[in-house]
């Protein structure tokens, strides 16, 4: 038979010698490979005080952008909910009422907006459809929790702090982010 | 009255004695969990445990309360008596053994000689012997009175395995009792120190016999009555709760035992190399002398666990081939020629 690879070695069916059948040089042999190993770099990261860094494309939980004033980016125009191949995301719109333009950027927003951290797959392609720059995927995980409902993320979870009631939280949250090109 | 008054006396020594050599057996067991545990970490490239307090230290402390805290289990079919008597068999043999193990030479304290060993009786190494191969009784009554057949397999295992190897071991030991001509475990200090150590006048007899103590205190390559992946366990299978410590620790304990009369045996005891014991006040000579006998001992248990973490298991038919077929031959053949040598030179 035509052999695939040229890995394939023939085994060697020669009955041992002496020194093979003692066992003993090949034992120590084995010792000391072990041994190097205490000599060995250990790969190991120590997780809880030490983080290996993401990579800029880490794709991590959403967080609802706002802009430099605090208010928030999202016109509830769904574009993410169509992207969404997990069907993750709901929301639901609402007009902005005189006296709210220090809340909200344009006109129309988004009164409920909801992602459900269980169905959603991490892929990206809401922050890609976005045509506001309001929705990013993060650095950071999902935390865990002990309940199904905790899952869902509304609003007051997604939100990113407000620039300027809470100046550090904000920066914080925004990491290392690129500035995007404002788009209006 | 003047007899008893000293007889008072040395018992509270003794007794002094036994309780700080039994726990101290203890607590190095313990720490001989971690230590293996943080061996096996560091051959494989990891970190091991190292959560417990600074660097893992409190980590077999945890570990034993945990044991404490499990629910215990007795299975319905087991015999009780027996399911119970066998953890404690096995622990009581590892901890008897210590009693005839010179720790170190004396102490001189509130003007008393304080022998540093609990029984200098003449017969010393059979008594080790002796105390040791009971040991497998708590394996097998244990196994046997699991009522599992996995149990069972590893107590016969068990029992075979100590019968093979004891042989072997013995007849390695007769060699060297030609070479010292004692049978007391201080006497062959003594000479040791005097002389040279005796592994080198017993280089083949020291192998069987390091080889046999690895068999008999069922350490890897040798530990099939415990195989965990064809007996799950072997015989501590049906064993939950501080029993099961029991059985593990015991294993601890004997191979701290066991490397502790290796060092007697072969390697000088508390002898210190080229340094002259009698020239020290007798009390820094006995810490000096401890301190040895602890550094060789550390060196074998490390043996222990870098022969564990290296090599294979048996297989069964392997084991009992090495065992008969090769090892017995060949002590055998090295107390024929150690016989020879010392009649050679008698004469």
């Amino acid at each position: 038979m035509q052999a695939l690879t040229n890995k394939a070695k023939q085994v060697s069916r020669k009955p041992m010698s002496f020194m093979e059948r003692m066992y003993l040089p090949a034992i120590f042999k084995g010792m000391m490979i072990t041994f190097s190993h205490i000599f060995k770099k250990k790969p190991t990261i120590n997780y809880p005080e030490k983080k290996r860094p993401f990579s800029p494309v880490f794709r991590g939980l959403q967080i609802l952008n706002r802009d430099e004033e605090g208010r928030e980016n999202c016109t509830a125009c769904g574009l993410c909910a169509v992207a969404c191949p997990a069907e993750a995301i709901t929301m639901e719109a609402a007009e902005r009422q005189v006296g709210e333009e220090h809340l909200y950027k344009e006109e129309k927003y988004a009164a409920k907006y909801e992602i459900n951290m269980l169905r959603c797959i991490f892929c990206g392609l809401c922050e890609d459809a976005c045509p506001k720059d309001a929705i990013y995927l993060s650095e950071t995980f999902t935390p865990a929790d002990y309940q199904r409902k905790q899952f869902i993320y509304d609003k007051n979870d997604l939100l990113i702090p407000h620039p300027k009631e809470n100046p550090d939280a904000y920066s914080k949250a925004l990491g290392n982010r690129p500035k995007r090109e404002s788009v209006n | 009255m003047m007899l008893l008054a000293i007889d008072l006396g040395m018992v509270i020594e003794k007794l002094i004695l036994i309780v700080v050599v039994v726990s101290a057996s203890l607590v190095i067991a313990m720490y001989t969990t971690f230590a293996e545990r943080k061996v096996a970490a560091i051959l494989q490239d990891r970190r091991g445990p190292n959560r417990a307090g600074p660097f893992g230290l409190l980590q077999p402390l945890a570990d034993g309360l945990k044991l404490f805290f499990k629910e215990e289990i007795i299975p319905a079919f087991s015999s009780k008596t027996l399911f119970i008597l066998g953890p404690a068999l096995a622990m009581i043999t590892a901890v008897m053994t210590s009693a005839v193990i010179p720790w170190g030479d004396h102490v001189e304290l509130f003007g008393r000689n304080i022998n540093l060993q609990i029984a200098d009786i003449n017969i010393g190494i059979l008594y080790v012997f002796g105390v040791v191969s009971l040991g497998v009784y708590g394996i097998m009554i244990g196994a046997w009175a699991s009522n599992n057949k996995f149990s069972l397999l590893g107590g016969l295992r068990a029992a075979s395995q100590i019968i093979s190897y004891e042989l072997a071991m013995g007849i390695s030991l007769i060699a060297l009792l030609m070479v010292t001509g004692t049978l007391s475990l201080k006497e062959m200090v003594v000479q040791q120190q005097a002389g040279h150590w005796n592994v080198i006048y017993q280089p083949l007899g020291f192998l069987i016999f390091l080889i046999c103590a690895f068999a008999e205190c069922n350490r890897t390559p040798f530990d099939l009555p415990e195989a965990e992946n064809e007996l799950i366990g072997g015989y501590h299978t049906e064993y939950s709760s501080m029993k099961l410590g029991f059985y593990l620790f015991s294993e601890y304990i004997n191979m701290f035992i066991s490397s502790v009369i290796m060092a007697t045996l072969f390697f000088g005891g508390y002898d210190m190399p080229f340094v002259n014991e009698v020239n020290l006040s007798p009390n820094i000579a006995a810490l000096v002398g401890i301190a040895a006998l602890m550094a060789k001992v550390i060196c074998f248990i490390f043996l222990f666990m870098w022969v564990r973490w290296t090599i294979p298991r048996f297989r069964y038919d392997q084991l009992m081939h090495l065992g008969w077929r090769i090892l017995i031959p060949l002590a055998l053949f090295n107390m024929l020629a150690t016989g020879g040598v010392i009649l050679y030179f008698s004469k």
